[in-house]
């Protein structure tokens, strides 16, 4: 545990000092600092469920406090918590009918039944809650088993069967373990190839000839053209450079060095250019689930362009990206102020920077912001590794990654729940 | 006002409303002014000459002008027959559209007959009063055509009448009594005639037209007794002619703009530098080789590109091969190449500052006219200077005018008299076009800013950063967002000015404007010019800065002095641009860090775009503030329509 501390604390400090930077790579390492944290962590007899989701709830509520503009973190750490929960429920409903099945003894029949009115009114609520819940089979087909076992997995559904079988419940321990950490690994799988699977999608979507903008530079839509690329289509791109970071100069080079037509502009010269664009195809910081886009600073912009000239607008984000809140003020309260030095020389303006006008306030403010927000109605299109999809689905798609019990990672008061 | 509206109906048959003419720009002036001009002057300040004042149309006044023009479409039937053939006959063909010849015949009347007049501008009758003319109708009238009256006529037109500081109180009273007085006049001139009317139309149609067509001769006549001189008719004239055009152009034969005329009014195709013939032709042509810049974005093959750092040295030791060139000509040159003169207004300025100085020092060759070798002269220097960079759309005005100017010089000057017309022409288009606009223009963009705005500015234009400093020397408390982008950073000039002058300023790149544009109540834009479909055509970036604000319902106003307008029409912002240096985009300055594209040239499949305009449909454009006032972008090409004669003529 101790070893694991250290690990978290180093990953804080650099989410802090933003040190990390990149949705993918901060989601990559959040799984991975999870994953340890799993396997470290000494799961109690009963609720192994429940000790792992607080320990992950723990951790996580401090990571996402050291960056909370960092979406990726969360949706990390809400996703490891909606895979603990997946797990320990089709252990559980495996082992419910199994005893269904196998064994008719009366005490465990008892059992079960005991709990259910005593737990009914929780698992309602709960039930109600995870509506969104993907409907599987086994819901459909088991509806009073599942419904109980719900609740049960995390809170006092291990109780009552520890007291029949404790020699089941080691096993089932170190299967639930296991298995989560087996889970999180794909996840961390999945990350990294998403763009893979999104680039995959790539000749679906650009046909020869294609002229297509984007904006600084996504490591999703550079893979996502050069696959295009690959595929012997042959289409230009105008990159607009990004100011202030200016990443779209890489971008340029990236593509270029990949024989892709490649024309760099300033961001000002979007609106010019826009006109004779077939496509806009940019990366986003985090996809909210109104379909709402945090996006580099300047994609309002070019949304904005796009739609004037009926350009497509497409999204391309890895699964890790969807964040499962809804936005509200988004540009103020997902966003973050950088460094004026990047837009305006120290030295040359020191004079107006300081308090120099004599009422204490200074009169010179630099902003400098790094998001934009791209509202969903703006957008075309959202791919992801699992697809194209609409903008009015995310909130659709989003239910399928987390567990509604999730939205909120803050340690409750009382274990449990 | 039920009165007044009374009048109108009547009156307006007879009156083409177009444009801005006020209400009070009666059908009297519309016939007689061209008449009068050569009719023995009569006494100056009669009420008649306030009456006749044309005010700039002030937002209320547009409703009643709607109306008004709405109805010339019901009196036609009324007015063919009778009305329009006397006019006709008179003057549209040869005073308007005969062009020279009787221009000239005109100025040469003019100058005869007032010979002081004729010290100052060779061309005084249409020059003095023709400049004031030009930026108001009729605004000529109400002084004598002394310099400093242009100024007071100017800002008392536009002015809302309690913002006038400069302009004496004087000036004001007049702007206020101008209307009654008008209106009232307009009732005496032609009582008569409205109940004449009245009853013709009540009786019967033809009758009506017979009346119709008398009241414009009476009227005329009354305004042409009181009319002051001549000269001041003369531009009444000018301006008259115009909407008597108008009126005339209704019947169809008798056209004012006669077919040939009409076909001129079309700008000439632009040099598309992708034709390689003609390409090749004006390389002969040019006094440097420029070397075409290497990887051409293919959609701007029609633009003239050329390599940045080759020019200046190669201009600079052909020096001494250019004899023609006149020294401060090219120095202009030098300084468009360098960049150091910079802005529509600054270049305009400095390019006729040094025709001045060209002319000054201009001498007729023996066996050559003026006119002709001093028209061939200018355009060599107009063709250096676009070598150097291509010429703005407010220069490519100005030349036009200058030519006219030259064109129409009168022959009987010597050729001191004309070089020292030629110069002070010049001198007052720069006066009044740019600088005395400009300041109409604060003066109305200054009554849109109130306490607690936020404007949001794009760039650096010199009319926003005047109006912003002005609203600051009022006492006005406002926060200023300057918005900026790449590569040239202009913003940061403007921001440093305006923090010098203790204004309170928020700075951010162009990227950031939708997270800015929250907060921002207002947003001021400059722009080089204003094409007559209403595109606002400016720094790159003002289209996305207005377009963000359309999209956060925050007015835009754009101000741009009226010689900047364009008749030209354009739909996007590629089929006519400027190319800058792509080499100013691979760098950051300050940054260097960033280099990942100093080699960029070696790739052959990467471009980098420099892009110096773009357009600004006019959809995002709330208001143009212009020296004629504060106009929608619907009707700058009225202004364009209305004025641009004068402006050739001026």
């Amino acid at each position: 545990m101790p070893d694991v501390q250290v690990l978290v604390n180093e990953f804080i400090i650099k989410l802090k000092k933003r040190k990390v930077e990149g949705s993918q790579a901060t989601a990559r390492m959040t799984a991975e600092l999870l994953r340890s944290v799993i396997s470290q962590q000494r799961v109690p007899y009963n609720n192994q469920a429940g000790a792992l989701i607080d320990a992950i709830k723990a951790v996580g509520e401090q990571l996402i406090a050291a960056n909370p503009v960092e979406l990726a973190v969360g949706n990390i750490v809400r996703r490891v918590l909606h895979i603990i929960r997946e797990e320990d429920l089709s252990l559980a409903t495996a082992a419910v009918a199994g005893l269904n099945l196998s064994a008719v003894s009366d005490d465990e029949d008892d059992g079960e039944r005991e709990d259910h009115p005593v737990l009914s009114a929780a698992a309602v609520a709960a039930a109600a809650r995870s509506t969104l819940r993907p409907p599987s089979l086994q819901t459909l087909l088991e509806d009073m088993p599942d419904s109980a076992a719900v609740p049960q997995s995390s809170s006092s559904g291990g109780d009552s069967e520890g007291k029949s079988k404790s020699a089941d419940k080691s096993s089932r321990s170190r299967k639930l373990k296991h298995d989560i950490i087996e889970a999180v690994n794909e996840l961390i799988q999945d990350i990294a190839t998403c763009h893979e699977q999104i680039s995959e999608q790539a000749v679906e979507h650009i046909h020869q000839n294609e002229v297509i903008l984007t904006l600084g530079r996504s490591r999703t839509v550079m893979e996502f053209l050069c696959a295009a690329k690959e595929k012997k289509r042959s289409f230009r791109v105008f990159v607009a450079e990004g100011a202030p970071r200016y990443q779209g100069h890489v971008l340029a080079k990236e593509l270029v060095a990949r024989g892709l037509q490649t024309t760099l502009i300033t961001d000002s010269a979007v609106f010019a250019m826009i006109s004779r664009v077939n496509m806009v195809i940019v990366g986003a910081h985090a996809v909210m689930a109104n379909g709402g886009v945090i996006a580099p600073v300047g994609l309002n912009m070019v949304a904005l362009a796009a739609q004037r000239h009926a350009v497509p607008f497409v999204v391309l984000a890895g699964t890790h990206k969807l964040c499962p809140l809804y936005p509200h003020n988004p540009e103020v309260l997902l966003n973050e102020l950088k460094s004026p030095s990047e837009l305006l020389d120290f030295g040359e303006f020191s004079d107006c920077m300081d308090f120099g006008s004599g009422n204490g306030s200074p009169l010179l403010h630099v902003v400098n912001p790094a998001f934009d927000y791209v509202p969903p109605k703006l957008v075309s299109l959202f791919i992801t590794d699992t697809g194209g999809h609409n903008p009015s689905y995310m909130y659709r798609l989003i239910a399928d990654y987390y567990s509604a019990d999730d939205l909120v990672v803050q340690r409750r008061p009382a274990s449990g729940n | 006002m039920d009165p007044r509206r009374g009048a109108r109906v009547v009156i307006d048959p007879k009156v083409r409303q177009v444009g801005f003419f006020a209400p009070g720009a009666s059908p009297g002036r519309t016939q007689s002014g061209p008449p009068e001009s050569s009719s023995p002057p009569v006494a100056d300040n009669s009420p008649t000459g306030n009456s006749l004042s044309p005010v700039m149309i002030p937002p209320p006044r547009h409703a009643s002008d709607n109306l008004l023009s709405a109805r010339p479409a019901l009196y036609p039937p009324l007015r063919r027959p009778g009305d329009t053939i006397p006019v006709g006959s008179y003057n549209p063909s040869e005073f308007f559209h005969g062009t020279s010849p009787t221009a000239s015949f005109y100025s040469k009347v003019g100058d005869g007959e007032f010979s002081e007049d004729a010290s100052g501008a060779g061309w005084t009758h249409r020059g003095n009063s023709g400049k004031v003319a030009s930026s108001f109708p009729g605004g000529g009238f109400d002084l004598t055509a002394v310099k400093p009256s242009n100024l007071t006529t100017v800002s008392v037109v536009n002015m809302p009448p309690g913002i006038s500081v400069k302009s004496g109180g004087a000036s004001i009273e007049v702007q206020n009594e101008q209307p009654a007085s008008s209106r009232s006049l307009k009732e005496k001139t032609s009582k008569a005639e409205r109940r004449a009317l009245q009853e013709a139309q009540r009786a019967a149609k033809a009758a009506a037209k017979a009346e119709v067509s008398k009241a414009p001769i009476a009227a005329s006549g009354v305004a042409t007794s009181v009319n002051a001189k001549p000269a001041k008719v003369s531009k009444l004239s000018s301006q008259k002619k115009d909407s008597a055009s108008v009126t005339a152009s209704e019947k169809k034969g008798v056209d004012r703009p006669p077919e040939k005329d009409r076909k001129k009014d079309v700008p000439h195709p632009r040099m598309q530098f992708d034709d390689k013939s003609r390409v090749e032709k004006a390389k002969r042509r040019a006094v440097v080789r420029p070397i075409e810049v290497r990887n051409r974005v293919e959609l701007f093959r029609h633009l003239p590109q050329y390599e940045r750092g080759t020019l200046l040295p190669d201009l600079e030791s052909k020096f001494f091969l250019l004899d023609p060139m006149h020294p401060a000509v090219y120095k202009v040159g030098l300084q468009y190449l360098a960049g150091d003169v910079s802005g529509g207004n600054a270049r305009c300025i400095a390019m006729l500052q040094a025709f001045q100085e060209a002319i000054k020092d201009y001498s007729t060759p023996p066996e050559k006219t003026l006119v002709r070798d001093l028209t061939a002269r200018l355009s060599s220097y107009v063709s250096f200077l676009i070598e150097c960079r291509p010429l703005s759309i407010s220069m490519g005005n100005a030349i036009r005018f200058l030519k006219s100017r030259i064109a129409k010089l009168p022959l009987s000057l010597s050729e001191s008299e004309a070089k020292a017309s030629l110069q002070s022409d010049i001198n007052r288009f720069i006066n009044e076009k740019i600088v005395l606009a400009d300041k109409v223009i604060v003066r109305h963009a200054v009554t849109k800013i109130r306490d607690g705005d936020v404007l949001l500015t794009y760039g650096s234009s010199s009319a926003v950063e005047m109006i912003l400093l002005y609203a600051h020397e009022l006492g006005k408390q406002f926060r200023v967002v300057v918005v900026d982008s790449r590569p040239k950073l202009e913003g940061q000039l403007l921001l440093r000015r305006l923090v010098g002058k203790g204004l309170s300023c928020t700075y951010t790149h162009i990227n950031a404007v939708s997270y800015i544009m929250h907060e921002v109540t207002r947003v001021f834009l400059g722009a080089s010019s204003v094409l007559s479909n209403g595109t606002v055509y400016s720094r790159v970036g003002t289209a996305c800065v207005s377009m963000v604000a359309h999209a956060f319902r925050v007015p835009v106003l754009v101000c741009c002095e009226a010689y900047k307008f364009y008749e030209r029409v354009q739909l996007d912002s590629i089929c006519s641009n400027e190319l800058g240096d792509p080499d100013a985009i691979s760098k950051v300055p300050g940054r260097e860090e960033i280099n990942y594209l100093d080699d960029w040239a070696k790739s052959e499949n990467l471009q980098l775009l420099n892009l110096i305009y773009d357009a600004t449909p006019s959809d995002y454009v709330s208001m143009i503030i212009t020296d004629y006032g504060m106009v929608p972008p619907t009707s700058v090409p009225v202004i364009v329509r209305e004025y641009r004669r004068e402006h050739l003529w001026i």
